[in-house]
């Protein structure tokens, strides 16, 4: 499910309506906001649009993100614009100073873009695959949870506690994600366990 | 959240105290503007600094850091000795009725029972007096009476005292509580809205706990308008929550066995909790229902009625949790080997960072799964004085795993007001950057290929645990969020016509009530049942209508628990269920069932006059006195930040908070007045988010560089010019700013003592957009909130003196 057709059908209707409108009654008088009226149109003719949410604070604003080329076709889609969701109850298209700069976090020089891996006291991260990366992580997981996972405590009681390892999730991420991490997490007998929850 | 966002327009007072909504929260924060515009709402704001809240703000109170408790206990003072007491609420849906045991005391600070070589109480005499037939003592003039011990506690806080302690005038701290007070009456509410400003300190859930029980004094709890709504901070940190990503918690708040409950039926003993009223719902009571479900979500057909369910696969603890500061303290102590970070970037967000940094350098391998470069996965790069660290001598092994963002993501998320909202993907990652779901499944995938293969100690929780997903390298987002749902692992007859099906076998559960206990059901996280059935995604519903503009937004999304919108909605109508506020009403009784705008707490068809509207409390009533649940007291009382500047007037033998943990080698890091006299707090900015938005170019332009915030007074006693250079420093870390010098900070007096206050905001690290800076952390002192161990982040102390930039 992405946007809803009606909506989306409506909404072309409607811009084109206000474009014409705009045109007519103001003359070209006021050249700007009849310009960006004669381009809306376009926009939503030739981009995808998609429903999201802000990433950052939980006011959950609702944002449309327009992409060229359809993700769900399985194009490439490139994100040109982010706007606040006219029709999300809370925020009515409006967003903050910090969901108005969304699309520059999706794109930021700094984004991750391949697994790395620094070496012991090496001064550079060095670029591996996914396999090289996730195979040495599980690696290390396997060693240091064979060596000190606690099966019993003292007293006997089966405990099955894993203290050497820890996991900090993130509060960004979604409740598939955490759902996944929990069981991941928990079933290791992980307990060094937390979230930005507290910062 | 007890309400929402949407719900806030329906007020008539707003108290923002503990929080920043207009900067942190700005389009929440709209809907204050919306209440204040219609309804003629009015906005209080009580803050250390002139925020932009409290900018446009009706009457707006200044406060030092760490002292709210002090104050917000003044108000309740005033209300009690100014008869401003919803009475018809309190008697009903309140335990100030309730006789609490003999022997209870509160004297010089403490309360009965410290253990001073502990740090802890003896909680025993903290609890009601129960009468023969198991239920509460219940007689509000009784001189034990919750309501009379309240009163006396209550006492002390004198408009005079709090002036002392908060450095509120006493005028505008008088004008406040009036304000509030008028409140009291069942058709004027008010609502509370705190984020970090109250949970940040030594004392946070106290802070919360004392405005709760004022908004239960005055009747503001479960009806529109009012409710105690914490703000909240990452977009997903309520489901975060409510999963139980934390040491100690399992998926809708049940909680990890300790090493002490060795079998279920030990677990369960101390859970499950049977009424103390008659009638009552005690939802609790379906405790193992909840569990045994999510023990199947976990581990499928290996959780057998004859292995307890395989109550043995989940890990025991030794202590209260393994959270965030006790983990790095014991790497701190190098006992910690491995440690993996998920979007979080503790290297900036856990306090002291010259301790995290020694912590860090003493893991074996550290994983950072991040959509963008964090300092965490950098902590042994050097980058000058903005990270100045041994490279070479660093042995710890990184791993850096690109993650995708946002953008490229589908699911859902938990906004404050508990709305689970699912959204889709637009975007292609960049990169080889790759989902967490997947990157989570490969990693268990390889985990368990190694279990099989090698063996080990306890395989069986990793082999065993339930996977069944199309492709297992991959689970959609939708099968997870099916099995979060949960669904009927069986067909299920009804308990009292074993003719009729009430679950068929594979489908999806509408609601949590169809749980059951013996194995027939799983669900990953009961509060979440019902927002993917048979019907479909209910996360994914989009419909703005809103009958009646209550404000609930009843088909949009999904509301935990069973799409409420309002928690607590039956105390919106009085002990007969009639309606409060007619102009507001939310839930009534038509005499045979509840009805109106929303999904009532209670069940639908359970007569007002027996059933109390607070289900998950055995009482039925909300608590004024919480019995032995909070580790700190079972009222609020006043203690100061563990740096203060000034002594607690009320016991000044306490220091911090008396049961709070504090690690060997901690305390001696605590500076005091006398080396560092300034008071210290940590905040946020409008144009930025944490530690992110500096990889934004635009959010790096509009605020490019850390500064710390003074008074014009503090600026001219120590010479420091507006913009010009300074060195903050505290007994744990030094840091160099610009200085803002501003009139939003006033010095406040305090026990006659001048209190300077030092703002310091969160934002700037060494990676991204902006300038290169510190954030508060370097700084702020290693010790968390007594019961949930939020660091104190809010109020510490520092020295400030002007000095030269850095060098070009």
């Amino acid at each position: 499910m992405n946007m809803e057709l009606s909506r989306r059908q409506f909404m072309k209707g409607v811009s084109v309506g206000i474009a014409g409108t705009t045109l007519g009654a103001l003359g070209f008088g006021d050249i700007e906001e009849a310009f960006a009226s004669s381009i809306r149109p376009w926009k939503l003719a030739n981009l995808t649009e998609t429903r999201n949410t802000c990433t950052y604070c939980s006011v959950a604003c609702g944002i449309i993100m327009y992409s060229k080329g359809d993700l769900k076709k399985g194009e490439k889609a490139d994100i040109v614009h982010i706007e606040g969701d006219p029709d999300h109850p809370t925020n009515r298209g409006t967003l903050c100073p910090k969901g108005a700069g969304l699309l520059d976090i999706v794109h930021a020089k700094t984004r991750t873009l391949y697994p790395q891996i620094r070496k012991p006291g090496s001064d550079k991260f060095e670029r591996v695959s996914w396999d090289q990366a996730l195979d040495r992580v599980a690696r290390l997981m396997k060693d240091d949870r064979d060596k000190n996972f606690i099966a019993k405590n003292s007293d006997g009681v089966t405990v099955n506690r894993w203290l050497t390892t820890g996991f900090l999730a993130a509060s960004a991420t979604t409740n598939e994600t955490a759902w996944a991490t929990y069981k991941v997490v928990r079933s290791a007998g992980m307990l060094a366990f937390d979230n930005q929850a507290r910062v | 959240m007890t309400n929402s966002w949407t719900d806030i327009k329906n007020t008539d007072l707003v108290v923002i105290m503990g929080g920043n909504a207009a900067e942190a929260h700005p389009c929440g924060f709209k809907w204050v503007t919306e209440a204040k515009a219609n309804r003629g709402a009015k906005l209080i704001v009580v803050d250390p600094r002139f925020t932009r809240s409290a900018s446009v703000a009706d009457f707006y109170a200044p406060i030092r850091q760490g002292t709210d408790i002090a104050f917000l206990l003044g108000v309740i003072n005033y209300c009690i000795g100014n008869d401003k007491v919803q009475w018809d609420y309190v008697k009903a849906f309140t335990n100030a009725p309730y006789i609490i045991k003999e022997g209870f005391g509160y004297q010089d600070g403490l309360f009965t029972g410290y253990d001073e070589e502990r740090r802890d109480y003896n909680r025993s005499t903290w609890d009601y007096e129960l009468g023969d037939d198991g239920y509460v003592k219940s007689d509000l003039e009784h001189p034990r009476s919750v309501w009379n011990l309240l009163k006396k506690h209550v006492s002390v806080y004198t408009p005079e005292m709090v002036e002392r302690i908060c450095g509120t005038p006493k005028d505008k701290f008088l004008k406040v509580a009036q304000m509030i007070s008028e409140c009291s009456t069942p058709t004027k509410t008010m609502t509370s809205m705190y984020a970090l400003g109250w949970t940040q300190h030594s004392k946070g859930s106290q802070n919360i706990r004392a405005m709760a029980m004022l908004q239960l004094i005055l009747g503001n709890i479960g009806v529109r308008g009012g409710g105690m709504n914490a703000l909240r901070g990452h977009s997903n940190i309520q489901g975060l929550t409510d999963l139980g990503l934390m040491s100690n918690l399992i998926p809708g708040y049940l909680t990890i066995p300790t090493e002490k409950e060795a079998t279920l039926d030990t677990y369960m003993s101390t859970r499950g909790f049977k009424p103390l009223r008659p009638n009552q719902m005690s939802y609790w009571q379906n405790y193992k229902k909840f569990f045994v479900s999510f023990q199947k979500a976990m581990w499928g057909n290996a959780a057998t009625a004859e292995n307890s369910f395989a109550y043995d696969y989940l890990p025991k603890l030794d202590v209260p949790s393994y959270d965030m500061l006790r983990i790095m303290e014991l790497m701190h102590q190098g006992k910690v080997n491995g440690y993996m970070c998920q979007g979080f970037n503790p290297l900036l967000s856990a306090p002291n960072r010259k301790k995290l940094t020694a912590a860090f350098a003493k893991l074996k391998f550290l994983v950072v799964m991040d959509p963008l470069q964090t300092e965490t996965a950098r902590f042994w790069q050097n980058h000058g004085e903005y990270n100045d660290v041994p490279t070479s001598s660093i042995q710890t092994e990184v791993i850096e795993l690109p993650s995708t963002c946002f953008a490229e993501d589908e699911g859902s998320l938990v906004n404050s007001g508990r709305w689970l909202q699912w959204h889709w993907a637009g975007g292609t990652p960049p990169g080889e950057a790759r989902h967490d779901t997947w990157i989570m499944a490969q990693i268990f995938q390889r985990l368990k290929a190694l279990y099989q293969k090698e063996g080990g100690p306890a395989p069986e929780p990793i082999v065993n645990l339930s996977w069944n997903y199309k492709d297992p390298n991959d689970p959609t987002p939708e099968e997870l969020a099916r099995e979060i749902n949960g669904s009927a692992l069986e067909d299920v007859a009804d308990p009292n016509d074993p003719t009729k099906l009430v679950l068929q076998k594979g489908k999806q559960l509408a609601t949590f009530a169809l749980l059951r206990d013996d194995g027939k059901t799983a669900a990953g996280c009961w509060i979440y049942t019902g927002c993917f059935t048979e019907a479909g995604n209910m996360m994914a519903r989009r419909s703005t209508s809103d009958p009646d503009a209550t404000g609930a937004y009843s088909n949009w999304a999904f509301s935990w628990p069973a799409n409420r919108r309002i928690l607590y909605n039956r105390a919106s109508a009085d002990i007969n269920g009639k309606p409060w506020d007619d102009s507001r009403k939310l839930l009534w009784w038509d005499g045979a069932k509840w009805t109106g705008y929303d999904i009532p707490d209670i069940g639908p068809t359970m007569k007002p006059t027996e059933v109390g509207p607070f289900i998950m409390n055995p009482e039925g009533t909300s608590r004024l006195f919480t019995r032995g649940m909070m580790r700190d007291g079972p009222f609020p009382a006043h203690y100061e930040p563990f740096e203060s500047p000034v002594a607690n007037v009320i016991a000044p033998k306490v220091r911090g908070n008396p049961v709070a943990r504090v690690f060997k080698g901690d305390m001696e890091q605590f500076g005091d007045a006398k080396e560092f006299p300034y008071a210290a707090t940590s905040y946020r900015l409008t144009e930025h988010f944490h530690f992110w938005t500096k990889h934004s170019q635009v959010n790096a332009s509009m605020q490019p560089e850390f500064f710390v915030e003074i008074s014009e007074q503090l600026a001219k006693e120590k010479n420091i010019a507006n913009g010009g250079w300074v060195r903050v420093w505290s007994k744990r870390g030094s840091v160099k700013a610009k200085a803002v010098v501003t009139k939003r900070i006033q010095p406040l007096t305090c026990d006659g003592k001048t209190v300077h206050v030092v703002g310091i905001p969160l934002h700037w690290g060494f990676m991204g957009e902006t300038k290169k800076g510190f954030g508060p952390n370097s700084l702020t002192p290693y010790v968390g909130d007594a019961n949930i161990e939020t660091p104190e982040y809010k109020a510490f102390l520092v020295d400030i003196e002007p000095t030269t930039g850095p060098v070009a």
